[in-house]
């Protein structure tokens, strides 16, 4: 199955950037419509939502159970199968979903009733969310799908055109952290409202660790924003351009160290699983139970997705490849609907790329102490990225003396 | 000597806090044995169970059996060797008259298989060989406790010749002049 692991993700992801391509680019601006009215917005989100992130998590589901088999010389499961189809197991999470759906939902007697069946709802809204700033691609020029443009005809193009985002916000990333931090409230909510000892110490855990790597989350990307002058997620990729040495993992190398330490942190998976860790406190959610279960779930797969979709987009830059311009790959004209689809292939296969090196990183390393993690959380990451924002600062000062740009 | 305490220095030190060369390690191992088993299974040590069937042992311990004598009758003679010696106490046997006035056969011989450790004690124990741990089959899952108490014809099921011979050779051996060597 070897090759296949990577030519099936991008066979789909080309699929699904055609898909996103027509719509927007032919059958939205066909129908008289503008695809970033509220409407476009709404197939925007409906697209990216069920199209990308959450056939993706669900795909996660099975990935990190066949990946950290392979890791550990194991198979992994392979059992599973739909009219003898068994497809190297990927049968399993549909398996998964059904018995997720049909398991008894129960709630303890003593709990609050309302609280606890907000809790994942809380969870998972705010990833969701998120999702809304994500840059999936450039953007595509409606009616002129068939044409080779230049560069400069399609940055005019897209001043109009349709962005490949759910909304363009000026202060793209200062949302995400807003948004991203309300999800602590689903987690303390779910320890406190089930009424158990066991979750209410996992719920707290999950507030501390969530509010201390915030912080560094927050100073760590600080570095990109003042290297490319914008917290706007679309703008910092065009900014970094399609040169992988402009990119923001070479001009902000301890910044995305940071960055991903503390994201990974925030996914509240191993080796910053303390709030859920099974040893000791099985976790704020021990009292849940089937789809109410499954929303916590498949909120920490979205988690992982979100961060390496982030990730990709402020320092792996984005949607673009060394070589892919609007006029085609390299030397070779392209039409720019095939332009517009890659950049999402391109986009799309980075965050999976670095969804699988996430999945390497939970399954490598062990659980940290609580007192470890806060050392490291505060005495080590912390001032690491406040001298980082100083370095890059200075740097920037040094030799962009009229600002980012 | 008195024992003496040997004190480990916990690593310390900036790069030991940072955390960053054992993640590197670390991911190194993983890695390599994730691409290694992607591209070729090299180390994979799955063994699919239903289709595939480890090899057991030679001397491999499975379900017991009785054995049988050249005519079919049980070799068993209910010495109640097997149930002295068994640790776990799970071998009942119940004697009887066979009707040659030499020997006794069990009428009953229930071994509890789930209480069985396993030793294979009351095959050593066994002056006849009529006990044995060799079919190779481990212990099937069973729905009732009841289910895993093997009766004599359950052991029975499994069973085949011995080739010692009950009471020696016989009188042919007897017979025969015997072997003096120095
Ligand atoms: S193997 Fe050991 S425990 Fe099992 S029946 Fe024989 S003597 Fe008893
Ligand atoms: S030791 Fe052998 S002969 Fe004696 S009762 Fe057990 S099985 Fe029968």
């Amino acid at each position: 199955m070897g090759a296949l692991v990577i030519v099936i993700p991008l066979a789909l992801f080309f699929v699904l950037g055609l898909v996103a391509t027509l719509i927007f680019g032919w059958v939205i601006p066909a129908l008289g419509g503008d695809p970033n009215a509220w409407y476009g917005a709404l197939i925007k989100t409906a697209f990216i939502l069920l199209g990308f992130v959450l056939p993706l998590a669900s795909v996660l589901t099975w990935m990190e159970r066949k990946q950290s088999a392979l890791m550990q010389d194991r198979i992994g499961p392979n059992r599973a199968s739909v009219g003898g189809v068994r497809a190297f197991g990927l049968m399993h999470f549909v398996a998964d979903a059904l018995k997720m759906l049909f398991k008894e939902d129960f709630v303890p007697a003593k709990a609050n009733k309302f609280l606890f069946g907000l809790a994942p709802v809380l969870a998972i809204a705010p990833v969701l969310i998120t999702f809304a700033i994500i840059p999936w691609g450039g953007g595509v020029c409606p009616g002129r799908l068939s044409e080779t443009l230049t560069d400069e005809t399609l940055a005019t193009c897209l001043e109009t055109g349709a962005r490949f985002q759910v909304v363009h916000l000026e202060v793209g990333l200062l949302f995400y952290f807003a948004i991203a931090s309300l999800a602590v409230y689903g987690t303390t909510l779910a320890g406190w409202a089930s009424y158990n000892k066991f979750s209410l110490l996992g719920g707290l855990r999950a507030s501390s660790q969530m509010m201390s790597y915030e912080v560094t989350m927050g100073m760590a990307i600080l570095g990109a924003f003042l290297v490319y002058g914008s917290l706007e997620p679309a703008t910092i990729v065009m900014a970094q351009g399609s040169n992988p040495l402009h990119w923001g993992i070479v001009t902000q190398p301890l910044g995305f160290i940071l960055f991903f330490v503390a994201a990974i942190a925030e996914t509240k998976r191993t080796p910053f699983d303390l709030p859920e860790g099974e040893p000791e406190l099985i976790g704020y959610f021990v009292e849940y139970s089937g789809m109410r279960f499954g929303m916590f779930f498949l909120a920490e797969f979205m988690e992982v997705i979100f961060t390496a979709a982030v990730v990709a987009t402020v320092f792996f830059g984005g949607w673009q490849l060394p070589g892919l311009h609007a006029g085609g790959f390299l030397g070779t004209a392209m039409p720019h609907w095939l332009v517009a689809s890659l950049g999402f292939v391109v986009f799309a296969f980075k965050t999976f790329v670095l969804c699988w090196f996430q999945l390497m990183i939970r399954w490598t390393l062990p659980r940290f102490r609580p007192d470890q993690l806060m050392r490291l959380g505060w005495k080590q990451l912390l001032p690491l990225s406040i001298a980082n924002i100083l370095i890059t600062a200075a740097v920037v000062l040094a030799l962009m003396p009229t600002g980012g740009k | 000597m008195a024992i003496g305490v040997k004190v480990v220095a916990r690593p310390s030190g900036i790069a030991q806090d940072m955390y960053v060369s054992a993640v590197v390690k670390g991911l190194g191992v993983t890695m390599r044995h994730f691409f290694e088993n992607l591209f070729g299974k090299k180390h994979i040590v799955t063994v699919q169970y239903p289709e595939e069937r480890a090899v057991y042992p030679k001397r491999y311990r499975g379900l017991h059996r009785l054995m049988t004598r050249d005519d079919g009758s049980v070799r068993c003679v209910a010495c109640m060797c097997c149930p002295t010696a068994c640790p776990a106490h799970c071998i009942t046997i119940v004697a009887e008259e066979t009707g040659n006035g030499a020997e006794k056969r069990p009428a009953i011989f229930e071994i509890d298989e789930l209480r069985c450790v396993v030793c294979g004690l009351c095959v050593e124990a066994c002056p006849c060989d009529a006990i044995r741990m060799d079919t190779g089959i481990h212990a099937p899952p069973v729905e009732h406790r009841g289910d895993a108490v093997l009766g004599k014809l359950d052991l029975l099921a499994h069973t085949g010749k011995s080739e010692a011979h009950q009471g020696g050779l016989g009188g042919e051996w007897r017979g025969a002049p015997p072997v003096r060597t120095g």
